[in-house]
């Protein structure tokens, strides 16, 4: 008797679970990418703060996400994360480095942009102590993390 | 299907985040814009119980600082009635005394004391239509316009009497003290909701007090 049991044979409904998780995931980074990018836009269209450049360049990246992502998303697409990694990590690297020169680790004269407003420039907080680059680091980062385990999320 | 209604609200709810708090953000900014003027219509600009022409709840306050001895002072004050009659209840003139000229303390107190008689505006008018007879600037001469003052219903003992009272001296020791603060050197000084005049001129004042009337009530 037991040497009739066989396994159930769920091999076939492997993938679609695979996809239900990986399709979450990227939803989820989705959802990330749009609210940073609606929330960059709040601070430079609601509240008037002008962007410094190194913000801009963080935008650069940051804003193409919820359209690339959002792509992906109908019908579920997982080369959207050979896409959309590059400029999540890239626009990673920019935050680090601007959260870096806010917080004086980095000396402003290494800074790239002079003129305008300047980088280093702490223009607001949040809950005492998240300034927007720190925001954008965490967004970036989230979205790297996302993006890479929806590339895991496929069975080997 | 399931993935497309997650999707739809995940984003009706992002953008709904959104707008909801641009709404909320520029109300808080609506608010404090108000509160800023408020101050404006308080210590140091106005001070109550000055003389004042408007309704007392107008948006737009319009402060001078004048001296019954200036000459621009008399040549601005009617147009700048003017201004406060035409703007329909939205313009509240104060004026605040800045005697400056050597002479004019005492018509200023007349003028601070003819507001027991009820008298202020038409006492202002006589002494800015007179003004070349007292206040010439080389020989000042405040008692000439004494035996004018019946001529528009004052009771000129009175007037004498309550000139020297506590309260008068205290009105006009307030308004220098307050034009110091606002650094007031000149006569006439306009301030509108707490904002000088960029360039001098009545065209100019004009301008100012049509842009404060469009920004506090939104025309």
């Amino acid at each position: 008797m037991i040497a009739d049991w066989h396994p159930p044979r769920r091999v076939a409904k492997l993938p679609d679970m695979a996809d239900d998780r990986g399709w979450a995931l990227l939803f989820g980074c989705w959802l990330v990418v749009t609210a940073a990018t609606l929330g960059s836009l709040f601070f430079s269209e609601v509240m008037e703060l002008p962007p410094c450049s190194l913000c801009w360049w963080q935008r650069l990246f940051m804003f193409p996400l919820p359209i690339i992502v959002g792509a992906g998303l109908f019908p579920f697409d997982r080369n959207v994360v050979r896409y959309a990694l590059p400029l999540a990590a890239l626009g990673g690297a920019v935050a680090v480095y601007h959260t870096l020169l806010q917080l004086g680790i980095v000396p402003e004269s290494a800074a790239p942009c002079q003129q305008g407003v300047p980088c280093s420039e702490v223009q607001l907080t949040l809950l005492g102590f998240l300034s927007i680059p720190m925001l954008a680091t965490l967004a970036f980062a989230t979205a790297v993390v996302l993006l890479w385990r929806v590339s895991r999320s496929v069975p080997a | 299907m399931k993935r497309r209604t997650v999707a739809a609200i995940g984003a009706a709810g992002l953008l709904a985040v959104f707008f909801a708090a641009a709404l909320l953000y520029e109300r808080r900014e609506a608010a404090q814009v108000e509160a800023a003027r408020a101050r404006h219509h308080g210590p140091p600009f106005v001070r109550a119980g000055a003389p004042a022409l408007g309704p007392e709840d107008a948006r737009v306050v319009l402060v001078e600082f004048f001296d019954p001895g200036c000459e621009t002072c008399r040549v601005f004050a009617g147009p700048v009635k003017e201004i406060v009659e035409s703007s329909q209840g939205r313009v509240r003139l104060v004026l605040r005394y800045a005697p400056f000229h050597r002479g004019a303390d005492e018509i200023a107190r007349a003028l601070e004391a003819s507001r027991r008689q009820g008298k202020f505006w038409e006492t202002l008018e006589l002494v800015y239509a007179l003004q070349e007879e007292w206040a010439d600037h080389h020989h000042p001469n405040p008692a000439a316009l004494w035996p004018h003052f019946p001529s528009v219903g004052l009771d000129v003992e009175k007037l004498r009497e309550d000139m020297r009272t506590p309260a008068v001296d205290a009105a006009l020791r307030q308004d220098m003290a307050d034009a110091l603060a606002l650094g007031v050197q000149r006569t006439p000084t306009f301030l509108v909701n707490g904002r000088p005049l960029e360039r001098f001129g009545l065209r100019e004042l004009q301008a100012l007090v049509r842009d404060a009337v469009g920004e506090t009530y939104g025309d």
